[in-house]
């Protein structure tokens, strides 16, 4: 065995004893992930349920009854009666309503001539992504009471266009189906680049980055040293992360596991060039673990996709996300969760990994000196 | 490899300059030094905290670009091919850069490795390194539960796994106790002497200069001198004397120092040790005018002389010359000198002792941090708490300052129970942090008022004692300077400035001058000695022997417990042996840990 081959063996077990002693990187690399998964599956949900609806009627009879029970009947909303528009308005303001269906005298009289009864609508639209939800949902909940009424009477609806809304690959419309396997690259970027960049800066700390310095191990030893543990760590925090999201949050698994485990690898690798980077620059904790957040996981989070959706973002924004790597994870992961393997999307978004790994690695690799200035 | 000749120098530096940027700042570490370090001998880097030793340390290393000047190291450019120097040398960097986390074993395991030693040749190397750091039993234990003492050796150990040509090892004593810091020079000694190592030594400790074979001083980034210690202390031979008169000892420093022609006046046991400027006592009469009935020993010249020498020749050089001193420095020159409680019994004294620590023990888990201490301090008395890094001074500190409860025995600060009234009693209370407390991003003016509105001072009274201490600290032309760019003689005034805005009964330093130049300690300590006249109780932790010489009396504590106390000098006629007529407080605290028998916090 070269010299060189005990150097890189002797630091890399050094590094899983360290691992394996110091519960802050085990807390990183699966309790973090465990969380976060917890959060996301349960608690966060971009799905409407239950909303509040105030319902005014201005003159009640049999047409409005019918039409005001299916808001009783719906899963989606709980309708409240108001008897003025003015006290529906106020708990609006009040924020006991989202959103508010008022039925003027006109609703009967159109319903029985046309045969397309109007309604006014008032959305409360304090969170944007609730109100056009909401908004959906009375008019889908709307059509369907007017068609269902031409039929009864044995006529087509009068409705200019009819919707038919089918939803492909996630039929529920299930959020808790996208974040989660979003989710694992912003898992996978915290243990490559925030957990490398701060046990790197914790040498630097310690003053045991100097005493390696000393030695004779070359610099490419100490960064394939921190490379490899923390590969690992990183795929098993993947693994962990895929088996609770299919065993414990039922999301499917359509594609193949080697296509998830290969691209993986190269996020991970991505993810790893980025932390060796951050720590080139960062000598104490506190500022790598700033850097790390600020540049590798906020732009995971906000720009990946993984929740807010790249098409609607601005075109300076969506040019900034080329840079992200997550964006390109999330696409695959999302493709591969619950669609399958769709290679029109894996492979391009593949090369963007191994391309951007490459570039990352190499300028750690390039900046990286056995000097302390 | 070609047998090396030892007329070829091992180092050889020549004009190297280092420059640095400190956020706005551009900071020279280095302004030129030039020196050389023959083989098989061991040089002393010897400068206060900020004089650059450890940039240069870095440079011969190869750990930074070399930016101006020549290193050499083994007859090899270090500036155009680092790694063959790194093949080559041994470096222990500041804080010993073990793996806390790994155990012993791991450590050398880990180090073997990356050194290069062949697995045969282990077994044989860790035989003998593990006898000679006394190392053995402690094999699986991790590294960062080791005293400090233990974790300088293990480091060292590292570092000689495949024996060096060259060793470097910076500030390796620092804050390690004096029997750690014997077995080390034995260590090195026998390096040299066996394997022909050339050693350079770091460190801000003046009486470590006299074991190296020479030294190389500097101070600010400049070279003061390079050659053997001899050379050094020959250059100011004659001029050094322990003085003594009918007066208390800091009485007699105050005047002697402020007499002409004396160059340096410190305590040293019942005497003060002075230098002068010339050889010969042809002022005499003026120092004899200052403390009647003066008698003037003779004695050896110590590094330290030499060293304030040249810096008060360098003060003379740069600035005009100041007043003698200011008033403060001597506080009541014509009434009889107040009675001062050198405190041998202070049951003796009719005034109750202002603190008052009786079976004092703390307990971490099934750890106990200090263990049945008992002190009594008077008014006025500055009391030491004397011992390595991790003998329980900071505990017994913090429980003194009310900050930690105590598991059990009984605490009265100026006359109240700090398990009752803590917060009473805090308001009495002066405190200077290690390191200096102080906002470094403030101005010197914003610190004091910051301070002197958290001590509840506010209008006028504020407004005074915020003048009385730019006056009375020689604040005035830093006002505006932010703390963080003042030199560590000023911070450390500013910080003693703001522990005393309250006008508190006690003050509590801890560390206060370690690693600070001769000049400022003296400086610091005048100041301190003026407090302590004028009734302000003063206590003081410290790991550093020169300090404790300052104290009226002291504990030496270790591992938690107290070894002994009593006068500087009752706790050196102690250790007093035939072959030992003159015992320094140091050589008093080994056979101390020695007669106990037990290794410090093994």
């Amino acid at each position: 065995m070269s010299a060189a081959t005990t150097r890189r063996i002797a630091l890399i077990r050094k590094e899983f004893l360290q691992i394996a002693r110091d519960p802050s990187a085990l807390a990183i690399a699966f309790l973090l992930p465990a969380m976060l998964l917890l959060i996301f599956g349960y608690g966060v949900s971009l799905d409407a349920r239950n909303v509040p609806v105030a319902i005014v009627v201005d003159h009640p009879d049999a047409l409005t009854a019918s039409f005001t029970g299916r808001f009783a009947q719906s899963a989606y909303f709980r309708p409240r009666a108001y008897l003025t528009i003015q006290s529906a308005e106020r708990a609006m303001a009040a924020n006991r309503v989202t959103a508010i269906v008022w039925l003027r005298s006109d609703f009967t009289r159109g319903a029985e001539t046309t045969g397309a009864a109007p309604i006014g609508v008032l959305v409360n639209g304090v969170d944007a992504n609730d109100a056009r939800l909401v908004e959906g949902y009375v008019q889908q909940l709307w059509a369907g009471w007017l068609e269902d009424r031409a039929r009864a009477d044995g006529r087509a609806a009068s409705l200019p266009i009819t919707v038919e809304p089918r939803v492909r690959f996630n039929p529920a419309v299930s959020s808790k189906d996208y974040l989660v396997p979003g989710l694992i690259a912003m898992i996978m970027t915290l243990t490559g680049a925030l957990l490398t960049a701060l046990v790197i800066a914790r040498e630097w700390e310690r003053g045991t980055m100097e005493g390696l310095m000393v030695t004779r191990v070359r610099i490419g030893e100490i960064l394939t040293a921190k490379l490899v543990p923390y590969f690992v760590l990183g795929i098993g925090g993947m693994s962990a992360s895929v088996a609770l999201a299919v065993f414990v949050f039922g999301v499917p698994l359509r594609g193949s596991l080697w296509v998830l485990t290969a691209t993986s690898a190269l996020f991970m690798l991505a993810a790893l060039g980025m932390g060796l980077l951050i720590s080139g620059v960062a000598r104490n904790q506190f500022v790598a673990g700033q850097i790390a957040i600020i540049a590798t996981f906020l732009p995971a989070f906000m720009l990946s996709g993984f929740v807010f959706d790249i098409d609607s973002m601005p075109r300076a924004v969506r040019l900034v996300t080329h840079l992200v790597a997550a964006r390109y994870f999330v696409a695959i992961l999302q493709s591969v969760f619950l669609a399958g393997d769709v290679w029109s999307v894996i492979l391009p978004n593949a090369a963007a990994l191994a391309v951007m790994a490459a570039i990352f690695l190499g300028l750690a690799r390039m900046t990286a000196r056995k000097r302390l200035d | 490899m070609p047998p090396p000749t030892d007329a070829e120098p091992a180092l050889r530096l020549a004009d190297v300059r280092h420059r640095f940027r400190s956020g706005p700042r551009d900071v020279a570490a280095l302004a030129g030094v030039s020196a050389t370090a023959m083989r098989g001998t061991v040089t002393g880097l010897i400068g206060p905290d900020g004089a650059g030793k450890t940039t240069l340390m870095r440079l011969v290393a190869g750990l930074l670009r070399l930016q101006s000047g020549r290193v050499e190291v083994l007859g090899i450019d270090v500036g155009r091919d680092p790694l063959a120097v790194q093949a080559r040398l041994g470096y222990m960097p500041q804080r010993f850069g073990l793996y806390e986390d790994l155990t012993v074993q791991e450590n050398l395991d880990l180090y073997a490795d990356l050194q290069d030693v062949p697995p045969a040749e282990r077994r044989a190397r860790y035989a003998q390194l593990l006898p000679l750091t006394g190392l053995g039993p402690f094999t699986k234990r991790l590294a960062g539960r080791l005293s400090g003492g233990m974790k300088q050796k293990l480091g060292l150990a590292c570092t000689l796994l495949h024996p060096p040509e060259f060793l470097l090892l910076d500030e390796p004593t620092v804050g390690v106790d004096p029997v750690s810091r014997r077995e080390l020079w034995r260590i090195i000694e026998h390096l040299t002497r066996e394997s022909r190592t050339t050693v350079l030594f770091s460190t801000a400790y003046l009486d470590e200069a006299e074991r190296c074979d020479q030294v190389i001083l500097i101070h600010e980034g400049r070279l003061l001198g390079a050659g053997t210690p001899a050379a050094f202390t020959a250059e100011i031979a004659g001029r050094s004397f322990l003085a003594s008169a009918g007066l208390g000892r800091r009485e007699l420093q105050a005047r002697l120092s402020a007499a002409p022609g004396i160059l340096d006046a410190v305590i040293q046991g019942d005497r003060v040790r002075i230098v002068t400027a010339s050889t010969g006592t042809a002022a005499s009469a003026d120092w004899s005018r200052a403390a009647p009935g003066l008698s003037l020993t003779p004695t050896p010249p110590r590094f330290e002389d030499s060293f304030v020498a040249k810096l008060r020749g360098i003060a003379r050089a740069n600035e005009p010359p100041l007043p003698p001193a200011s008033p403060t420095a001597t506080p009541v020159a014509t009434a009889p000198p107040p009675p001062v409680t050198t405190g041998s019994t202070p049951g003796g004294t009719p005034e109750e002792p202002v603190i008052v620590v009786e079976h004092l023990t703390r307990r971490f888990g099934p750890f106990v941090a200090v263990r049945d201490v008992s002190f009594a301090v008077g008014r006025g008395e500055i009391f030491g708490l004397l011992g390595a890094n991790g003998a329980g001074k900071s505990t017994t500190f913090r429980m003194l300052c009310g900050l930690l409860p105590a598991s059990a025995g009984r605490l009265r600060v100026a006359g109240f129970d700090l398990r009752t009234a803590a917060a009473t009693a805090r308001a009495r209370i002066g405190y200077m942090a290690q390191r200096f407390s102080l906002y470094a991003d403030l101005s010197v003016r914003q610190n004091l008022r910051f301070f002197s509105s958290a001590y509840r001072l506010s209008g006028a009274r504020q407004i005074a004692r915020i003048d009385w201490a730019v006056g009375e600290f020689d604040l005035a032309a830093v006002l505006d300077a932010t703390a963080r760019d003042l030199a560590l003689g000023y911070k450390q005034r500013l910080a003693l400035a703001c522990a005393l805005m309250h006008e508190p009964q006690i003050l509590f330093l801890d560390e206060p001058t370690s690693g600070v130049d001769p000049l400022a300690r003296r400086e610091f300590w005048r100041r301190i000695n003026a407090l302590a006249e004028s009734g302000v109780t003063v206590l003081v932790t410290t790991h550093f022997m020169e300090e404790a010489e300052y104290c009226d009396r002291l504990i030496i504590m270790a591992s938690g417990r107290v070894l002994a106390d009593g006068t500087p000098a009752s706790i050196k006629a102690s250790a007093r042996r035939d072959d030992r007529p003159d015992p320094t407080l140091e050589d008093a605290f080994i056979a101390m840990i020695d007669a106990a028998g037990t290794e410090v916090a093994a």
